[in-house]
């Protein structure tokens, strides 16, 4: 088997994000994270529970973008369900970010004003509910572009702002990991501003820094982020993407 | 009735909320009437898709609340960017999607809000001034979100079938909020791909798909192809070609009039439908 490329690192490092979850809902959007959360659920992570990104909690190994009708039903999870899921936090969500600052504040709303933005993005959508309930995770496939001194709106809060709520409404808060095109980062730090946890094979720390606006917060030892295992690239490539629709992300 | 008895239930500056969830299951034949009526000065109140962003751009809307504005397969409405990129919508709330979903349900109980920890911390707080938190009265007196009930005026729904005395039926595999919104509004009207006799509700589907209780309904219309061009599974999925059309109308102010014209202001949904069989015999080609 060929060489693992950046899509099939990056879709590892956030399967990586999963692990310890456990038995909750694993709900990643996009090809990616989708990707990324079967792959764990098919390896190290087999409690977790998957939609067919439609109404269905399904079992087994479905591609992205596959028939659903194929794959077995567990569960009925409408949308009216998710979002029971979402405040009685047995779930953990990946979502993407138009920005991202260093206490993980993000922005997938607006750019420029919100009340009369220069462009309008997706919107609050779910965020503001996902970051306050459950685990969060985000998936950043161009950080030089995301990674920002500030956010024009905050979709979902980040650290800095958490802290200043009430201990019942900081309790469920948790930024889990970014994931970008470089590295993956954490917020495991005394003063919860991203780190580096892992670089992607070949990226340095000067290429990271130099794409991100912000100072990271780095360890002593950077450590290299995780290379597929030949099972692992086996699924991502014949299984569950085998027409490549992972690659469309970066470009 | 038919949609223009229902729009002569409506009048201008009343809350109007939408069922469905971004281009899904939309009541498009009462959208597409209230198009072409003389309703002004709107307040929408929806999971919003193709709904919002016509009466957007055709300027109907005072105000519209949100869970989010979407066409799904295209993620941006691109004529609800427009209108506030534009500035031309000036009033609106934005609420966290499962907040919306609180305040229909406090609107269906009868309550003033329903509390939640979303948007603590986020813009859907410090950019809605409106929007007030309440102390808890237990525990460690949390500041939470009340958020308020959609007062909404009349409702609007579609539905895969529903019988004369208003009772529907979904088929498809998800009801999204739309029985919360039938019980929100002051007034509820379906629209119904298939008006049927009650006793054949048992033979399209199991006695959990009947989740609209005439109760709530005060007016029925039937509409097949109603949803059109949202997906109405599992009669008709979303015609992504007609989609795509609507979408490229945000650009040019030209082809938004054309479009307007040649379909959304058709004079009644059978003209539309009728419309709609032409169309697909065009694409098919003599055999």
């Amino acid at each position: 088997m060929s060489e693992p490329t950046l899509d099939e690192i990056c879709i590892v490092a956030l399967a990586e994000a999963f692990r310890g979850d456990g038995e909750l809902l694993c709900n990643p959007m996009g090809p990616v994270p989708v990707i990324a959360g079967r792959l764990a659920r098919a390896t190290f992570e087999p409690d977790l529970m998957l939609t067919d990104t439609i109404a269905y909690a399904i079992e087994g190994n479905l591609a992205f973008g596959g028939d659903p009708s194929d794959a077995v039903v567990e569960g009925y999870m409408p949308f009216r369900s998710i979002f029971d899921q979402v405040w009685s936090g047995k779930r953990h969500v990946v979502m993407g970010a138009s920005q991202i600052d260093r206490y993980g504040n993000q922005n997938f709303a607006a750019i420029g004003q919100y009340r009369k933005p220069k462009a309008q993005l997706l919107g609050l959508r779910g965020a503001p509910g996902n970051l306050i309930n459950h685990a969060t995770t985000y998936w950043v496939p161009n950080q030089a572009r995301a990674f920002s001194e500030t956010v024009d709106v905050v979709s979902g809060p980040g650290y800095d702002r958490i802290i200043e709520l009430a201990p019942a409404s900081q309790a469920h808060f948790e930024i889990r990991r970014v994931v970008t095109d470089l590295g993956a980062y954490d917020f495991e730090t005394p003063d919860h501003t991203m780190r580096i946890r892992s670089l992607h094979p070949g990226v340095s720390v000067e290429q990271a820094q130099a794409a991100s606006p912000f100072e990271l917060t780095l360890t002593d030892d950077v450590p290299e982020s995780r290379a597929p295992t030949p099972q692992e690239l086996e699924l991502i490539r014949n299984v569950f993407d085998p027409k490549g629709v992972r690659k469309g992300e970066f470009r | 009735m038919t949609e223009d008895e229902i729009l002569g239930e409506l009048s201008s500056g009343m809350t109007i909320g939408i069922g469905g969830w971004g281009s899904r299951r939309k009541p498009m034949s009462l959208v597409r009437a209230i198009l072409r009526s003389g309703l002004t000065d709107l307040h929408v109140v929806s999971y919003g898709g193709p709904d919002v962003g016509i009466l957007c751009a055709a300027g109907k809307v005072r105000k519209v609340t949100y869970g989010f504005v979407s066409l799904d397969s295209i993620p941006l409405e691109p004529h609800f960017r427009a209108a506030r990129q534009a500035g031309t919508l000036e009033d609106f709330m934005e609420l966290d999607e499962g907040a919306f979903y609180l305040g229909l349900m406090a609107a269906a109980h009868r309550v003033p809000f329903y509390p939640t920890r979303a948007g603590l911390g986020s813009a859907m707080l410090s950019e809605n001034p409106s929007l007030k938190t309440v102390k808890s009265p237990y525990g460690d007196g949390e500041d939470l979100v009340a958020i308020p009930a959609f007062e909404i005026d009349a409702a609007l729904i579609h539905m895969n079938r529903a019988d004369a005395k208003g009772n529907g039926q979904f088929l498809g595999p998800d009801l999204y909020f739309d029985d919360l919104f039938a019980m929100a509004g002051a007034k509820t009207y379906i629209s119904a791909e298939k008006i049927i006799p009650t006793d054949q509700f048992l033979d399209e589907g199991p006695v959990h798909t009947l989740r609209i209780p005439r109760i709530h309904v005060d007016g029925v219309v039937e509409a097949p192809m109603g949803a059109h061009f949202t997906e109405c599974p599992p009669d008709y999925g979303r015609d992504e070609a007609f989609q795509r059309d609507y979408a490229a109308t945000a650009k040019d102010a030209d082809a938004w009039t054309q479009f307007r014209t040649d379909w959304l202001e058709l004079e009644t949904h059978e003209a539309y439908q009728a419309k709609l069989s032409e169309r697909a015999n065009a694409e098919q080609g003599p055999t």
